[in-house]
């Protein structure tokens, strides 16, 4: 006679039972960015709109003390301008995000889940940096027109974006994830926001030498000075490249902290 | 002796075995800092395709077991086993063997229903289509397909916990630990909820850990559970079990208008022994006393302030008080 198991029971031996499969790398990380991408349309699109603003107020601000015309300072203010929009939404946002759910509890969801944590932080970094591609136009278009700078170079802002998008929430999450309270996080990013703000946009010449080595110091500086060499009528496209190699470096080693930050998040 | 070495072969592997287990916080800062047992030597054990009860008040450490079982917390001390898996030495296999339902949605709130469910399938490790699937199966089933595309941050508390369960639902797993589902939940949707964990045992012999402070809902769907007070467990068994503790005594419950008649020398003899909430008396005796009592209270100056009342036999709450719980800590 056949023993067979009880309805409903699922082994009968005395061995470990069976894993299901984890979620691979990529396809978690697409997940995680796609829903990332559509929380946008509910939560986020006011917030775009408030950094685009900002950013356009700051242009027209610095317009008065500015003069239009190829100088170097106007094209920091435009490129500065531009990579404010990055640094409010991949920076402060994100932070403000990754504290928000640690504080609340919400990382549990994504940590009772078989999900690496490197999909969990670059899908919502990438998310967080994507949003920001229309704002960082729509400022650099308006910037170039009302300082008279050409617009032909705007397409250099698909590299900008993502490479200073990826220094700067790398260094979001990290703050968001790090802080120990929900508030400390938001402080952070909003700090960090402001020190993109004074040092990208002011023009480099007129800052004292202390606070040129703190610029130096800020992710953000070498998106700005990236995007701002390409206004030049003849770039340098060499020193593009260098700085944008900065944002790239800067971006895998913010991500691969707020990745252990992450883990070290969820587990307690 | 070495309870897995004891076991007869052909004996299936608990699905959570638990044992010693503690976990201490600590609570204030610096010098007044003072530690608190959360968990205090819990020792249980969840067969394969049970639906195993945690109940107790807010407080009792249930959801600090409950992180422990789900890999999200270490333990001070102790064991835990899940499908014969260490989860203190492997707390990332306790993802790809449960699912869990936390009390917290922050992580699912902008997302639409249809998202959250989709998502969480993917995360659990399925394709896009079969997540999607899967998902489109589990809305339908909980009866959420007309809400499908509003996000969680705008439905009610109990929409939004349906929601949620969704997600959970999506991609198979032979344990569901669910933290208090049914909160907020009107009677159709808490229905809903006890059908699908109902179809997944049936199916699939799901095992069910279910935490909860609701003593209607541990005594309907319950297999066994597991009281749990200050930390520790201070009963296991079935319902009707733990019920069997309180046998022979009955409860009486009486509402007044207004002021107690304590005139009556019956309704003054019994305001010690009542357990008072508002103008409610609950007194739990033997059934003559309560006859005798229920005949003093329907007569004369008594029965003209009486609103309502009811006598009733044992519920797990009575139970639970028998043991020594908390006044006042569980849900009717």
């Amino acid at each position: 006679m056949t023993l067979l198991s009880a309805p409903g029971t699922r082994r009968s031996t005395g061995a470990p039972a069976p894993l299901a499969p984890a979620a691979r790398l990529l396809p978690a990380l697409a997940a995680v960015y796609r829903a990332q991408l559509a929380r946008a349309r509910v939560a986020r699109i006011p917030l775009l709109f408030v950094a685009t603003f900002q950013s356009v107020g700051i242009l027209v601000m610095m317009r008065g003390v500015v003069d239009a015309g190829q100088t170097s300072e106007a094209r920091s203010v435009v490129a500065g301008s531009s990579v404010l929009v990055v640094a409010f939404v991949a920076l402060n946002l994100l932070a403000q995000y990754f504290g928000k759910l640690r504080a609340t509890g919400g990382l549990d969801h994504y940590a009772t889940l078989p999900v690496p944590a490197a999909s969990v932080v670059l899908g919502a970094a990438a998310a967080y940096a994507s949003f920001t591609l229309p704002g960082t136009v729509v400022t650099a278009a308006f910037g170039a027109v009302l300082f008279g700078l050409p617009l032909g170079q705007l397409w250099v802002l698909l590299a900008v974006v993502p490479l200073a998008g990826a220094a700067l929430s790398g260094l979001g999450a990290a703050c968001g994830l790090l802080a120990p309270r929900q508030e400390i996080a938001t402080m952070l990013g909003q700090l960090g926001m402001s020190a993109a703000l004074l040092l990208g946009v002011l023009p480099v010449d007129h800052l004292p030498q202390p606070v040129q080595w703190l610029r130096d110091l800020l992710p953000s500086t070498y998106g700005v000075d990236a995007f701002a060499r390409t206004f030049a009528p003849d770039p340098d496209w060499a020193a593009v490249l260098g700085d944008l190699a900065v944002c790239a470096g800067v971006g895998v080693a913010s991500l691969a902290v707020a990745t252990w930050a992450y883990r070290r998040a969820v587990s307690r | 002796m070495n309870e897995t070495a004891g076991r007869a072969p052909e004996e299936p592997l608990p699905c959570v075995a638990v044992r010693d287990l503690v976990r201490t916080y600590r609570s204030g800062r610096g010098a007044a800092a003072t530690e608190i047992r959360a968990n205090d030597g819990i020792t249980l054990t969840v067969r394969q395709g049970e639906i195993f009860g945690l109940l107790g008040p807010n407080g009792a450490g249930k959801s600090t077991l409950v992180r422990q079982l789900t890999g999200l917390l270490r333990p001070d001390a102790g064991s835990v086993e899940l499908f014969g898996h260490d989860i203190v030495r492997h707390p990332e296999r306790a993802a790809r063997l449960l699912g869990y339902l936390g009390q917290e949605s922050t992580a699912l709130d902008e997302l639409t229903v249809a998202l959250a469910a989709e998502t969480t399938g993917r995360l659990r490790g399925l394709t896009r289509a079969q997540a999607r699937g899967a998902a489109a199966d589990v809305l339908a089933e909980l009866g959420l397909e007309p809400i499908a595309a509003r996000p969680l941050a705008k439905l009610s508390g109990g929409q939004r916990r349906l929601a949620c369960l969704a997600a959970t639902l999506v991609g198979e797993r032979p344990l569901l630990v669910l933290d208090e589902p049914t909160t907020g939940m009107d009677p159709v949707a808490r229905r809903a909820v006890w059908s699908a964990v109902d179809r997944r045992r049936a199916e699939h012999g799901t095992t069910v850990l279910l935490v909860t402070h609701n003593v209607i809902e541990a005594e309907t769907v319950l297999d066994r559970v597991a009281v749990v007070d200050d930390g520790r467990v201070i009963a296991c068994d079935t319902p009707g079990g733990l019920k069997a503790l309180v046998d022979g005594d009955v409860r009486l419950d009486l509402v007044w208008r207004d002021e107690a008649p304590l005139g009556v020398p019956a309704v003054a003899a019994l305001r010690d022994r009542a357990e008072c909430t508002g103008r409610r008396w609950t007194v739990r005796t033997t059934p003559e006393q309560a006859r005798e009592l229920v005949a003093a209270v329907t007569t004369g100056p008594a029965f003209a302030a009486l609103d309502d009342f009811t006598l009733a036999t044992p519920s797990l709450e009575d139970a639970y008080l028998k043991l020594g719980g908390r006044h006042g800590g569980l849900a009717k």
